[in-house]
């Protein structure tokens, strides 16, 4: 009992003496926050260098929230607030959490230059930060600033330092310190760029290119070597790096042609219409993020996944309807089928347009697909990465389908022999439906896929028929694994040409290779026979 | 289905179309003045001009309320050109000959444009031209609204030479291939190399129409910007291909801290359909921000999201300059006293209009108008904080001072009478 008295005795005057002595940094934190009220780039710029001064605990949050468009002031009180990402709002003089915030408060405004300066004086501030994210995005920072007052905190932080991955991002960002700073030994110098040749990427070179004037001659040659030694390297890393471009370009053409394959290629319908598949797919997804934000937040990672099944349905389902209701009457008439199928076309997108609007829709990425990953000096974005392995997932099940399932079995049969198909048995006008149906629903995948890279607008469709048709040609119609190979073909060939000739010619030029080519081989890569080949 | 044509039935449709014909000539002759939109409601350029097709009808109705104009109502005509060049002068002659409009308001490319300005010449109308476009053009049928290089571009580049806009050195001239961002990335390397930037410091990009494969360029211009020198992105990008621009921007970690791209085609329309968190910070710009605090802008954005019936409804740049102008042809009708486009004309240099910003933007005798210039960078929830503003008013110049056979070129309707005059040999016509 006695015990806790005495607890409790020195809880309150632990607490009292907190109210009663001020911390020494507060007149000062005081001063620099009331420059905010000014509203005036300036004066927040002197007000952040003020605040790291003060080394206050709270300067962190502050500069934080600042940086992310959380700090308020009060215009009346001339108060300052920081609110945290999970909503609770602290009075920044004190650093205590306010229950109720007075009304009016006007976000402080900050531009590029103040971001700068921000992700400066939070990265000297965060290098000792427990998180090893943090301390890594700190040394990233001091690595890009080259801020030559940080170099005593990082030294610091070097020491502390035991994860090998942020000590090596330490010593980077020391050595694109060391190598500008003046008042450095000829030893240090040299030790730095040899360490920033190790690192041999794009930050590295702009930090030896950076080396001032008063160095001496064998220091200059020294950087100039290692620059020349990067520069070898990451051509060689380009040239690997293109051919993924091309292969991610690839996949997308993959995605977007493989249910031309089958409309095209294997039922020998000119389906002008594709495109508007794709692109009802993608609005599909749309249409379920805006259900899922509205009814089930928490399932909204999960969007993706959950819109394949749907698109394919929604797609499939009017693939079905196009081919029983106008397709059918056209076989074997491949003009009338062309005209047919653009009007259709037309009609789905002007139909998009007049209920979703004209303008793009917002579809959202999962937090899986954005950002990006260095691999062998490879800078890879996740959202590309998943789209190719979609795309061979897409394209494996496909191939499985037409193999190993009846229905599969079904439509080769049609597809070589109506005739003895339609004696054996089979009925093929719904053999025929469930094909274009089919055909219809993996384009509404691909516009599932397609949502995550381009624009949900009613022009999505138009943008990849042309490229469809050319993948589909080129690969040999009626062939699956000729579209697979034609369509990376084209990608890769597109991203070595386009750094060369530019976008716009790159695209000319792959359009005449392969005119030329048809010209050779009318029947694309891989032939096939089939009743495409017999009409 | 089959339809009987017996006397009563004869009897009946004629006298239906007859009395069609009766009630239409009046209203077409006396009651109401008509006024052509043409702006594309179908296709590719769907996206941004049916915008400007309801901010018009929305116009319209506002001045009927207010009593229409020389005591007679507005009548919108509106008319689809689908996005077809060719369609666009098409459907102009319609509303000129067969709609006798008093004037249009209307297109958004420059080719289109182009592809409009013989009817109007020929038939003697009036065009208001709402979008920022490439200057070295001014001709006596049309009135810009939008934004000359000089009132967009060079202010840009300004800022972002100044220390606020982070003194930028090396500059990626980046844009969609058409007359547009190829006059506009003409002045600007002209301009800044008049400034003193070296012609290595300068990359200049074009891509085709709805560009989606950002890949590669968006590592070049990476490894463009990591010489050691500050690098900014100067887009003229346009429409469609500006979403996987972003996205691929944002994916490969591309900040505005490290890179800023300053975009002179992206407005909050076009943010509507990305996920702005990632591009906070990057620039736009324009003559005009929705985050204006003014109070004439208020109602306006008050107005505008009563009539779409859309609370989220955003405005932008080009809905600015068709407010203006539609103002200014109203005051130059009332002036005139009457439609006739020879006297409109002429009555419209001098008109003075509010602009949305809170000031008065005036028509000059070149048919172009003063506007101030904005910068506004990216938020996060997809409107602009404007960080930088010129003073007063910047007057639109027709023909650009930085290029060669453009320099000396004047456009003065008023005193002169010509569009292209050149100072040196006192003659119009270059």
């Amino acid at each position: 009992m006695s015990l806790a008295r005495l607890l409790c005795a020195l809880l309150v005057s632990i607490i009292l003496a907190g109210q009663i002595v001020k911390p020494a940094y507060a007149a000062d934190l005081a001063s620099a926050l009331t420059r905010f009220s000014a509203d005036d780039f300036t004066e927040t710029a002197t007000a952040i260098d003020e605040i790291v001064a003060t080394q206050a605990p709270q300067a962190e949050p502050i500069l934080s929230a600042l940086g992310n468009a959380r700090l308020f002031v009060d215009m009346a009180t001339k108060k300052v607030y920081w609110r945290t990402a999970a909503g609770v709002v602290h009075d920044a003089l004190t650093g205590e959490a306010v229950a109720s915030p007075p009304a009016p408060l006007s976000t402080v405004r900050v531009n590029n230059r103040l971001r700068r300066v921000l992700s400066n004086a939070i990265g000297a501030l965060t290098l000792m930060a427990p998180e090893p994210q943090r301390r890594r995005e700190a040394a990233d920072a001091i690595f890009r600033s080259r801020d030559e007052t940080a170099l005593p905190q990082l030294e610091e932080a070097m020491k502390a330092e035991k994860v090998p991955a942020i000590s090596r991002a330490f010593q980077h960002a020391r050595a694109s310190i060391l190598v500008t700073a003046p008042g450095v030994t000829k030893e240090q110098r040299i030790e730095a760029i040899t360490v920033l040749r190790d690192r041999a990427d794009m930050g590295a070179i702009a930090a030896l290119r950076s080396l001032n004037g008063t160095a001496d001659a064998e220091t200059k040659t020294l950087a100039a070597t290692a620059v020349t030694a990067i520069e070898e390297r990451l051509r060689i890393v380009g040239y690997v790096q293109n051919i993924w471009y091309g292969l991610s370009l690839g996949s997308v053409l993959l995605l977007a042609a493989i249910g031309l394959a089958i409309t095209f290629g294997v039922m020998g319908v000119i389906n002008m219409a594709h495109g508007e598949m794709v692109m009802l797919g993608a609005y599909t997804t749309f249409m379920v993020q805006e259900f899922l934000r509205a009814n089930a937040p928490h399932l909204l990672e999960m969007s993706l996944t959950i819109s394949l099944p749907l698109a394919f349905l929604v797609t499939g389902l009017i693939g079905v309807a196009i081919e029983r209701g106008v397709i059918r009457f056209l076989y074997g008439r491949p003009l009338e089928t062309l005209l047919a199928t653009w009007g259709i076309s037309l009609i789905l997108q002007q139909t998009v347009r007049t209920v979703f609007g004209p303008t793009n829709r917002e579809v959202s990425s999962p937090s899986y697909m954005s950002g990006a990953f260095d691999f062998m000096g490879l800078s890879i974005t996740w959202g590309r990465l998943w789209i190719i392995v979609f795309t061979l997932i897409v394209f494996v099940m496909l191939l499985m389908a037409l193999k190993h399932t009846s229905m599969g079995l079904h439509m080769r049969a049609v597809t070589q022999n109506r005739r003895m198909a339609s004696s054996m048995g089979i009925r093929t006008p719904w053999v025929d439906a469930m094909t274009f149906g089919l055909g219809s629903g993996l384009a509404g995948i691909a516009g599932v896929a397609l949502s995550q890279i381009d624009n949900v607008s009613p022009n999505l469709g138009q943008s990849y028929i042309i490229d469809s048709f050319m993948v589909v040609v080129f690969g040999g119609v009626g062939n699956l694994w000729g579209t697979l190979v034609s369509a990376f073909a084209l990608g890769v060939a597109n991203k070595f040409l386009e750094p060369l000739a530019g976008a716009v010619l790159a695209k000319i030029l792959i359009l005449v290779l392969l005119i030329l080519f048809i010209q050779k081989r009318p029947r694309g890569l891989f032939a096939l026979k089939g009743r495409a080949v017999e009409a | 289905m089959s339809f009987k044509l017996d006397r009563r039935g004869l009897l009946a449709g004629m006298a239906g179309a007859a009395m069609m014909v009766a009630a239409a000539a009046p209203s077409m002759a006396q009651e109401t003045i008509k006024v052509g939109i043409l702006h594309s409601l179908s296709g590719t350029m769907a996206i941004s001009e049916t915008t400007l097709k309801d901010v018009m009808l929305m116009l319209i109705e506002e001045q009927n309320k207010k009593g229409g104009l020389l005591g007679k109502k507005l009548e919108a005509v509106v008319v689809d050109p689908a996005s077809n060049w060719p369609l666009f002068a098409e459907k102009a002659r319609e509303l000129i000959t067969q709609q006798k409009v008093a004037a249009v308001f209307g297109c958004w490319t420059s080719v289109s444009r182009k592809s409009v300005l013989p009817v109007f010449k020929e038939l003697n109308n009036i065009l208001f031209y709402p979008v920022q476009y490439e200057g070295e053009e001014s001709e006596r049928n049309v009135f810009y609204t939008g934004a000359a290089p000089n009132q967009q571009a060079i202010p840009a580049v300004d800022y972002l030479m100044s220390k606020d806009g982070g003194d930028v050195k090396r500059w990626v001239l980046a844009g969609t291939d058409y007359v547009y961002p190829r006059t506009t990335n003409r002045i600007l390397e002209a301009y800044l190399k008049a400034k003193g930037v070296a012609a290595e410091d300068i990359m200049i990009n074009y891509t085709p129409f709805g560009h989606s494969d950002w890949q590669t360029i968006v590592s070049d211009v990476k490894k463009f910007g990591s010489a050691g020198k500050k690098t900014a992105v100067v887009s003229t990008i346009n429409g469609d291909a500006n979403v996987p621009f972003y996205k691929e921007l944002s994916n490969q970690g591309v900040k505005a801290t490290d890179i800023p791209v300053v975009a002179f085609s992206v407005g909050e329309e076009e943010l509507a359909g990305i996920d702005a968190k990632d591009l906070v910070g990057h620039l736009a710009a324009w003559n005009y921000f929705q985050s204006d605090k003014a109070p004439i802008n208020a109602t306006f954005i008050k107005q505008w999201q009563a009539f779409t019936k859309n609370p989220k409804r955003v405005t932008n740049d080009p809905m600015e300059a068709h407010f203006i102008g539609f103002n200014m042809w109203v005051k130059a009708v009332e002036k005139a006293g009457t439609i006739d486009p020879d006297k409109v004309i002429a009555a419209l240099p001098g008109t003075e209009a509010p602009n949305l910003s809170g000031g008065i933007s005036k028509m000059l005798p070149n048919h172009h108008i003063t506007k101030p210039v904005m910068i506004g960078e990216i938020r996060a929830d997809g409107q602009f904080d404007v960080v930088w503003q010129t003073k007063g008013l910047v007057a639109g110049d027709a023909w650009s001072d930085f290029l060669e056979g453009s320099k000396d070129l004047e456009a003065d309707w008023v005193d002169k009478k010509c569009g292209n005059f050149n100072v040196k040999t006192g003659k119009c016509g270059s």
